[in-house]
This record gives C-alpha cells, structure tokens and sequence, in this order.
C-alpha cells in the first residue's frame, strides 16, 4: 500500500459493456470499476458510480447473481453548448457471481461522492460436520 | 506543486467555421470508431482528471468525473484564461483480515491546468462538488459575452 500513497493518477478509458443482447434504449454503457473483499463475515463491493445518484442506482440479488445498474444524467445541461467532451457519461451495468450464501435481509448499500459501498454478510454457516469414515 | 499543462488540444479555441465543422466531423469518427472498439477516443492530453467543458452566454462549465475526491482534498485555481484542478484521491484501508478478490480502482494525486478558450472572470469561479462530479462555473470576462447591438430606428 505504501507505494500508491505519493502515485499519480492516470487516466483510464471507460470500459464499455458488451453485451450480446442489445438495448432498447440508445446510450453508452460502461462497467464500473469495482474492488471486492472478503471477511470471514462477508463481503464488500465498492463501486465507482460518479454521476449516479441513489434515486437512480438499482442493486439487485436474485439466484446469486448480483446486478448493479445505475445512470447518469448528460453533462450537457440545457441551453449549454459542448466545447469539448473527452469523456462520455453513460449508463453503468454490472453483474456478479456470488458463490456464497448471502443474508438477503442484512444487505447494506451505501452511495456517497460517487462511490457505493455494498455489504452483503454472510449467511451464518452451521458448525462443521466433521465425517468419520469407518471401516469394516 | 508541478502542473502538466495542456498543449495542442485543437478543440479549444473555436474561431473559424471550417475549425467547427472538422470538430464535428471528429466526434462522428470518435462515435463511430469509439463504439465498435469498446472505448472512447478522447482528445485529451490524457491528464487525470479527463473534463468536459461547455458555454452558455454568461459562463463555461466545466465539469470532471472525481468518485471519491472530498472537497477538502481538492484544490482549484484560476488565472486569466486558466483553471487549474488538483488534488488527491485517497482510498482508506479496509480490515486487515479483508481477502481481495478485485482491485480495480486506484488512488492517487492528480494535477491538470485547463486552458479556457476565452478570458474568464476569476474572481467569481463557482466549484461545486455532487455524486463524484465536479462542476465549475466559470464566468466569461466582460470582453468575451455576445453584445447585443441595439437597432436604432430613425
């Protein structure tokens, strides 16, 4: 960690989705950058969304996939002419595998300064059951 | 503190018709290319972080995609013609015990000098900052608004 702490940014082109199916509505769509962990506890996602306001981020979890889908506005704003755009805003679309049990009812998501926060605990496992093979 | 200044941005200064249509034709290419190899073209001089800039009659905007810059670890300048955005975004550790799977985004510092394509009033530069996005209003200098003349009848 101590070597990114005096790192310069650099810029990252926006990764577009692609998808097989297409959309309906016209737009650009790109996949968020994510960093995801793990404790013996559960798992945290956090997700760069700038733009997406939490009225308009939709998180979903049906049968262990996990769907992050949230828009944007234009910059463009009304009675504004572009000058230059070097970056595109667009839609963000993710989806994930989760191959743990997750406590659908204790999910928490957090969105402040562009970033969502996701903690999807763990479903508490029961005790090991350990297996004794016998012979005869 | 070193800025990187930003050169040879055909874009910026807007002055003849012909200067307006290439810009149009280059953002054709840039959305048709762009789509088809999956990512943007942009015509930045590939500084962090990438801005986007527009005018109204009274002021240029310029708006920055910054998720996780807070406002105290963000600095902005203006001169004359100049805005200038630094800052650093940090990424706090997380527990110690914590396996990652992904690490995609990064932390780190950033500086960049944005030439406006007109003289600009400094001294009245409005930085907000929402959902991630920086938005500077940026006021025209007096000698760079659209007059309008008045048609005297006789």
């Amino acid at each position: 960690m101590t070597s990114a702490e005096n790192q310069e940014l650099t810029v990252r082109d926006k990764t577009a989705l692609n998808r097989s199916a297409e959309q309906t509505r016209a737009g650009a769509v790109f996949t968020p950058d994510v960093d995801i962990f793990e404790t013996e506890r559960e798992i945290t996602l956090l997700a760069d969304l700038p733009g997406v306001k939490p009225e308009n981020l939709n998180i979903d979890l049906r049968d262990d996939v996990l769907t992050i889908a949230g828009e944007t506005e234009d910059f463009r704003k009304e009675g504004q002419v572009e000058v230059v755009a070097e970056y595109e805003s667009g839609k963000y679309y993710r989806q994930f595998t989760l191959s743990e049990m997750i406590d659908q009812s204790k999910i928490d998501a957090r969105l402040n300064d562009g970033i969502l926060r996701l903690t999807l605990p763990k479903v508490a496992k029961a005790a090991p059951r350990k297996i004794t093979v016998k012979t005869h | 503190m070193v800025y990187r200044k930003l050169f040879g941005v055909p874009a910026w200064r807007i002055r003849s018709p012909f200067e307006e249509l290439e810009r149009m034709r280059n953002r054709m290419d840039r959305l048709i290319n762009g789509f088809s190899r999956g990512s943007f073209e942009t015509s930045s001089a590939g500084v962090y972080p990438l801005v986007n800039l527009t005018e109204d009659k009274e002021n240029y905007y310029v708006y920055a995609e910054l998720p996780g810059v807070k406002p105290e670890a963000l600095d902005i300048e203006a001169t004359a013609n100049n805005i200038s955005i630094s800052g650093e975004r940090k990424i706090p550790p997380e527990d110690e015990g914590a396996k990652y799977h992904r690490k995609e985004r990064e932390a780190g510092r950033f500086s960049r000098i944005i030439q406006m394509p007109g003289d600009i009033n400094p001294e009245t530069v409005d930085a907000s900052l929402g959902n991630g996005i920086l938005s500077v209003k940026v006021p025209k200098a007096a000698t760079e608004k659209p007059k309008k003349i008045v048609i005297q009848g006789e």
